[in-house]
């Protein structure tokens, strides 16, 4: 069974600051794996653990640093890992990184069973690239997974979360799937993960050897931008205080 | 050329249609307006009957028309077949505008409709205009709701998703003489490759012990453990209050989806509103606009909760929850 996991590195959104020009300060950030897609990995390593014929192929669009994050997989227990690293790519809505990574899959991951994605992505948190990557390879999706209950060689047995409650959906494959986060300790790499991370040769492509044009990808491939950024408006001035007798006395409905 | 506004009425697992498609709807019409009364126009995918018994709704929202698809076995929804309606109904009546609910459901669909129709799709707005050249100007926010963005749409139809609570309701009904298109369809034994296998109801004792509470302390993203969590409902005990949590908390696993706070959760109102690590997104505070007073506990005194609390510690909950819930009990409150 091939499963391809698709993770993007993040900025570190707890971590992001305003300047004092009103801009985003993103230097100095740290970049992480989007705690979603850490969760994508981590079902296909529980399906890993399940199965012996399981080869896991993780697939990130990013800035070259991002073979770190790849390395990262490979040492938790993906098999391959694909870097789509271009500055054409820069700028790319979902539209564009949906068409992006699912060319990219076909092309250089070959053949696949099931495709796994992060519900969200804590930087943009659209929730629309997985939906987007399911679409153009024409396969059925299930997001909003909280739990992979059966998996068989033809077919998975999810549950989603939705508003009011739980669903059970079977789901034929080849399939895409959608995760939450879920319940477990954080995956820990054994040492001989690390060193096979750290020596793993990380592909890495761009535009051209996945077959798209310019026109296809990053700003240009992409049907939305962004006209304007700015700061939220404040609605309340909050008034700061420095110990828990001043959190007790406005608990108790005094004034700070 | 494109034309007009059209608003996907999802229908309930309840029967009704989703209370998010009225304030699209509400939205729309002010939106119509600014391009020069272009119709409102809804897409109903419901099993044989339903759509007569929504009519009513449709005509005092402003719908000028809607696009019927019945079946018996419309019971439940699909994303494969729902995705299909809709795309071969987008095409077929080009509607420069495609509105969303930012439900679990449409959040599903709508980017499957976006991808097969070629267009873009913005992701859960807090705001929707038209702009001067009369294009759709979506406001949302980004990076954990620190910064604005208004984006623009270079194609047909201009897609965008919107949560709950996002825009209110009609003031005053306008009745429209709402026109009901059943449109024909051979959908009837459709295969998906997905199938609901069972649905499992979530209980609401917990839900119903929000709505009354008078203190709720709450906990997001920054609670990071269960063991944690567990210092909330200590000083929520001694509080006499409920513990309630963000999406970011659910999604980690840390509290069960019933208590969630925001969009997607519930609305509340309580005298006392105690947020801890909780970053503050638009989705969440739109939850607790209703709070008489809001504290937040956050280790980042750049979060956007300090935007809208009335009071605000900047500290690490950890050691500040148990702190307070010390020196309340040795107040005896």
């Amino acid at each position: 069974m091939k499963i391809v996991v698709c993770i993007k590195q993040v900025p570190d959104t707890t971590e992001i600051k305003w300047t004092e020009n009103n801009t985003i300060q993103r230097d100095g950030v740290e970049s992480i794996m989007n705690p979603y897609d850490v969760q994508a990995l981590e079902t296909a390593l529980k399906i890993k653990n399940s199965r012996d014929d399981v080869f896991i192929t993780a697939v990130t669009m990013g800035p070259p640093q991002a073979v770190d994050m790849l390395k990262k997989a490979i040492a938790l227990g993906a098999d391959d890992a694909i870097l789509l690293s271009d500055k054409k790519f820069a700028g790319a809505d979902t539209y564009a990184t949906g068409r992006t990574l699912s060319q990219a899959i076909v092309e250089k991951a070959g053949d696949y069973d099931l495709i796994i994605c992060g519900q969200f992505a804590i930087d943009g948190d659209t929730a629309q690239t997985g939906p987007a990557i399911a679409t153009r390879l024409d396969l059925p999706q299930v997001t909003f997974v909280r739990d992979i209950k059966e998996v068989h060689n033809d077919r998975i047995v999810v549950q989603r979360e939705i508003e009011n409650g739980l669903e059970i959906v079977e789901v034929r494959l080849p399939a895409l799937i959608c995760t939450l986060l879920g319940n477990d300790e954080p995956m820990r790499a054994r040492v001989a993960g690390v060193i096979k991370g750290q020596n793993f040769d990380v592909k890495i492509y761009g535009h051209e050897e996945i077959g798209l044009t310019p026109d296809e990808i990053g700003i240009k491939g992409s049907p939305t931008y962004v006209s304007k950024a700015f700061r939220p408006e404040k609605r309340n001035d909050c008034v700061f205080v420095d110990t828990v007798e001043e959190l007790a006395a406005a608990i108790g409905g005094e004034d700070v | 050329m494109s034309k007009g506004i059209l608003i996907y009425a999802e229908v309930l697992k309840s029967g009704y249609v989703a209370p998010v498609f009225f304030s699209l709807a509400a939205k729309a019409q002010e939106l119509s307006e600014k391009l020069n009364g272009e119709e409102v126009m809804a897409l109903l995918i419901c099993k044989t009957g339903d759509a007569e018994r929504f009519k009513e709704g449709f005509q005092a929202c402003g719908v000028d028309k809607v696009y019927v698809y019945e079946d018996e076995h419309f019971d439940h929804y699909s994303t494969e077949l729902y995705s299909k309606i809709a795309v071969d109904l987008a095409r077929e009546i080009e509607p420069a505008i495609f509105l969303i609910g930012a439900t679990t459901q449409g959040r599903d669909l709508a980017p499957r409709i976006s991808t097969q129709l070629g267009t873009g799709l913005t992701a859960d707005c807090t705001g929707l205009d038209i702009n001067e050249k009369n294009m759709l100007a979506a406001t949302r926010p980004t990076f954990g709701g620190k910064l604005m963005a208004t984006i623009l749409c270079k194609n047909f139809p201009q897609m965008a998703t919107v949560r709950a609570g996002v825009f209110p309701f009609l003031e005053t009904p306008v009745y429209k003489d709402t026109q009901m298109i059943y449109k024909n369809h051979n959908l009837q034994n459709f295969e998906t490759k997905a199938k609901l296998l069972e649905f499992i109801q979530s209980t609401e004792e917990v839900i119903n012990s929000l709505d009354n509470a008078k203190i709720i302390v709450a906990g997001g993203k920054g609670v990071k453990t269960k063991e944690s969590f567990v210092l909330l409902d200590r000083l929520a005990d001694v509080l006499g209050g409920t513990v309630a949590a963000s999406r970011g908390a659910v999604d980690m696993g840390l509290a069960p989806a019933s208590i969630q706070v925001g969009q997607t959760g519930k609305t509340v109102s309580p005298e006392v509103y105690i947020a801890c690590g909780i970053s503050g997104a638009i989705q969440h505070t739109v939850g607790i606009e209703g709070a008489k007073k809001i504290i937040a506990i956050n280790i980042d005194k750049d979060a956007p909760i300090f935007g809208v609390a009335d009071v605000g510690i900047v500290g690490d909950l950890n050691s500040i929850v148990p702190q307070l819930t010390e020196y309340m009990e040795l107040r005896g409150k």
